[in-house]
């Protein structure tokens, strides 16, 4: 059994589903984005603050309620965005998406994506992709509102 | 129809003559009637705990439907073929079997899509009586606003969302039952909610996340008393337990074909006979009719009014098989199997550190489904860890998220047994979920997540 379920919880996901990075209190400026789960009831928020007069990110906090796979993935974000401008973090947001859909092929880019390399292993199990998704999908949106 | 003959199904279970709940043997022999339980998952062995979801199909089940379309498919209640009338016989045949389930009468059965379908039909045909359809003999099903529907905070949504779409668009009001921190209701609980507006009380025989058996007794008894219509949900009450509707009382009860060793795509709605002669139809179109003109059309008496289109022909043959299937090993001796595992299960998860159950607490009878919360790792993470030791739970709030909402948790992992499950199927999920917390490094968690392990 360990070899097919270390591989979707590898230890830097699990260490990442405890420590969930960037969760708690909300700053009051940026945009803030909701995404929910409706099969799992999974929820997260997050909200992308802007070093003020420019268009890179100063912080990513989210607060949400879910599974490791979710929180953890929200939790490396919070880790991975702060210092990416906005289209920098939409091509990370893309990058990732590409790997969650990968459903296990190819080698996916640590240089682009840091820690996030290890929901590779996510991408076999489809009915977790969306999991792993949820907060990067809400980040996105905050990057579209911001650059609008 | 050579096929069926060769099937045969559990008798040589029950030829046995014991009663009681089943012995190991007995189950094991049962299990060994259904093909797909015979497959290995993730490299073991397959523990099915899932047919609180669907059921899976014994041989005899899956021959009668394979038997029946290569031999007498056809359409029913028209054309003068032989074929149409053998597939027309066999349907109505099925129908007579459902009933004599149920102890009621065959035109007291109406074939529906699955049970949410059935529960539909019920509202939107109070809802086409609101609006005046069915004319004077419907008006007893007529709500005015003030008039009140209740339900329960347990409700599957399946017997939720279509009272709140029948509230708004009568200006009835939807009111809800309190339960407990445990999920548990009483018939003091519903006789604090039941009262002169009650029009309808729609709850479910059995819960679908906590296993609680509702008080019907009482909550007929309340509801008559005040003119009321009962509703009771029995998906998880009808595949488990005898279930005889004139002892019940109830004035409708919905459950699914798929719930009990039958197909998807059938469920049935059962109604007092003086009560679907009045209801006016939910769909309409043909099988349903009598004269049709561009105007207007006159509707065949019930069941018939109810089944619109095209039916499922096959699937209610087969749903027939699996009635005999049940009725041949005794659905007491099924309920009684599944409250000694129910009993295993609650006893056996509230021993591991960090688990909770919800629903009756131990020594309070329970139908045979358990559902815990296990502190500090998600429901999600618990199903896909047991996953990889093929064991089949469910995970999420079960279509019940008012339920989970007031037990504090986003998300439950539930187990439900059948009279296939062994205790073997138990113990190797006990052993599973000791090890969930500490794969999961929750043993030693200091941020558990939020909404999870609270208490």
């Amino acid at each position: 059994m360990s070899g097919a379920l270390d591989s979707l919880y590898q230890q830097v996901i699990l260490d990442h589903a405890k420590a969930r990075h960037g969760d708690g209190d909300l700053p009051g400026a940026g945009a803030e984005h909701y995404e929910r789960n409706p099969t799992c009831g999974d929820e997260i928020t997050v909200r992308v603050a802007l070093v003020p007069g420019t268009d890179r990110v100063e912080s990513l906090r989210w607060q949400g309620a879910g599974c490791s796979i979710s929180m953890a993935s929200a939790s490396v974000l919070a880790d991975v965005a702060p210092g990416l401008t906005l289209d920098e973090l939409r091509v990370r947001v893309g990058a990732f998406r590409d790997m969650m859909r990968s459903r296990g092929a190819g080698e996916p880019d640590d240089e682009l994506l840091g820690d996030a390399v290890a929901f590779h292993g996510v991408s076999k199990f489809v009915m977790r992709v969306k999991c792993g998704m949820l907060a990067w999908v809400a980040a996105e949106a905050c990057a579209v509102e911001l650059a609008a | 129809m050579t096929t069926t003959s060769t099937t045969a199904g559990p008798r040589a279970a029950a030829t046995t003559a014991s009663r009681g709940p089943l012995s190991d043997d007995e189950a094991a022999r049962l299990r060994a009637d259904f093909p797909l339980l015979a497959q290995e998952v993730s490299g073991e062995p397959l523990a099915y705990l899932d047919s609180g979801a669907t059921a899976q199909r014994p041989r005899a089940v899956l021959d009668a439907e394979r038997a029946f379309l290569e031999t007498t498919n056809s359409a029913v209640h028209r054309g003068a073929h032989t074929l149409a009338a053998l597939a027309t016989e066999a349907f109505e045949e099925a129908r007579e079997t459902v009933a004599g389930l149920l102890g009621a009468s065959a035109d007291e059965v109406v074939w529906t899509a699955n049970a949410t379908d059935a529960l539909n039909l019920v509202a939107y045909g109070m809802a086409n009586a609101t609006h005046g359809r069915g004319g004077e003999p419907a008006r007893r099903f007529a709500l005015r606003p003030g008039d009140e529907i209740v339900v329960t905070e347990a409700e599957h949504h399946a017997n939720l969302v279509p009272w709140q779409e029948l509230a708004a668009v009568t200006g009835a009001v939807l009111r809800a039952v309190a339960v407990d921190d445990d999920g548990v209701w009483t018939a003091a609980d519903a006789a604090a909610v039941i009262g002169p507006r009650t029009r309808v009380v729609a709850v479910a025989h059995v819960s679908n996340v906590t296993g609680l058996v509702a008080p019907v007794d009482e909550v007929v008894a309340l509801a008559h008393a005040v003119g009321a219509l009962v509703v009771l949900d029995a998906c998880q009450s009808v595949p488990h337990r005898p279930v005889d509707v004139r002892a019940l009382d109830v004035d409708f009860l919905a459950f699914s074909g798929h719930k009990m060793l039958g197909p998807t795509g059938i469920g049935v709605l059962w109604g007092r006979a003086e009560l679907l002669g009045a209801l006016p139809p939910f769909r309409t179109g043909g099988s349903m009719i009598t004269t049709v003109t561009l105007d207007s059309a006159e509707y065949l008496p019930a069941p018939q009014r109810f089944e619109a289109g095209t039916q499922p022909v096959s699937q209610a043959v087969a749903l027939a098989e699996a009635v005999r299937y049940l009725q041949a090993v005794g659905l007491d001796r099924v309920q009684q199997h599944e409250e000694a595992l129910a009993e295993s299960l609650v006893t056996g998860l509230s021993a591991i550190p960090g688990v909770r159950v919800v629903g009756p607490p131990a020594g309070v009878a329970r139908s045979g489904l358990a559902s815990f919360v296990v502190d500090g790792v998600h429901a999600h993470d618990v199903g896909q860890y047991l996953d990889a030791q093929g064991i089949a739970v469910r995970v999420g709030h079960h279509c019940a998220q008012p339920l989970h909402r007031r037990l504090g948790v986003t998300a439950t992992t539930r187990a439900s047994t059948y009279l296939y499950t062994t205790t073997e199927d138990v113990a190797r999920l006990l052993v599973g979920v000791a090890g969930v917390r500490a794969y999961f490094g929750a043993d030693d968690a200091v941020t558990a997540p939020a909404g999870e392990g609270d208490r």
